[in-house]
């Protein structure tokens, strides 16, 4: 009994790498990779901070971004 | 011994299941030292392109880049600056395309990444803002 327990859980683990193995390489994940990309842009082009002042471009408005980007 | 076949089958499908239900949530990664230096950069850079793409001078086209789509709207003066300013956006979106395809282990989704880039950066992009359609004409938004 023991025996046939070990042989199941086995194949279980098996088919969970087997089908990792398949996976991983053929799918882009496009639902997460949109996300990541949205809050790098979000970063990058401060969408927030540019209604406030656009022109400063001193180290303050810099220190700002970095204290709002959280 | 058809019983246990059956249940064999059974088993091996739970596994891929399980697999399946645990990948959907499928981490992206887009940090490393690279990536967050490329990310400053173009940071940087934005700033100073922001007035550009507000007169329309500069555009966003559709494969992820920025081009001068209107020279004559920039005095003679500033055109080598725009030049550098582009070129150096570029180099670095392209960067960080290659950058985050390799911190994810997978080079060969740099397209798919770069394609994705291309969609959002004209989704968030400003009213007024000139980008490029999947026809190749332009657009204001």
């Amino acid at each position: 009994m023991m025996n046939y327990n070990f042989n199941l859980l086995l194949l279980v683990v098996v088919s969970f790498f087997a089908s990792a193995c398949v996976t991983i390489n053929i799918y882009f994940p496009a639902a997460a990779a949109e996300k990541v990309v949205d809050k790098i842009i979000d970063e990058v082009w401060q969408i927030d901070d540019d209604k406030t002042d656009s022109k400063d471009q001193s180290g303050k408005a810099l220190k700002n971004d970095d204290v709002q980007d959280d | 011994m058809y019983k246990r076949v059956v249940q064999y089958v059974a088993i091996v499908l739970l596994g891929c299941f399980l697999y399946t239900s645990l990948a959907s949530a499928a981490d992206f990664r887009a940090s490393s030292p690279a990536i967050e230096q490329l990310k400053k950069s173009i940071k940087q850079q934005h700033r100073q392109l922001i007035p550009f793409y507000d007169s329309g001078a500069v555009g966003l086209t559709r494969d992820g880049s920025i081009i001068l789509r209107d020279a004559n709207s920039i005095p003679l003066s500033q055109r080598q600056t725009i030049n550098t300013l582009i070129a150096a956006q570029n180099q670095d979106r392209n960067a960080l395309y290659r950058e985050i395809a390799l911190a994810n282990d997978h080079p060969e989704w740099e397209d798919d990444i770069r394609s994705t880039f291309a969609q959002r950066w004209i989704k968030w992009a400003k009213p007024g803002w000139w980008y490029q359609q999947a026809d190749g004409s332009w657009q204001k938004k």
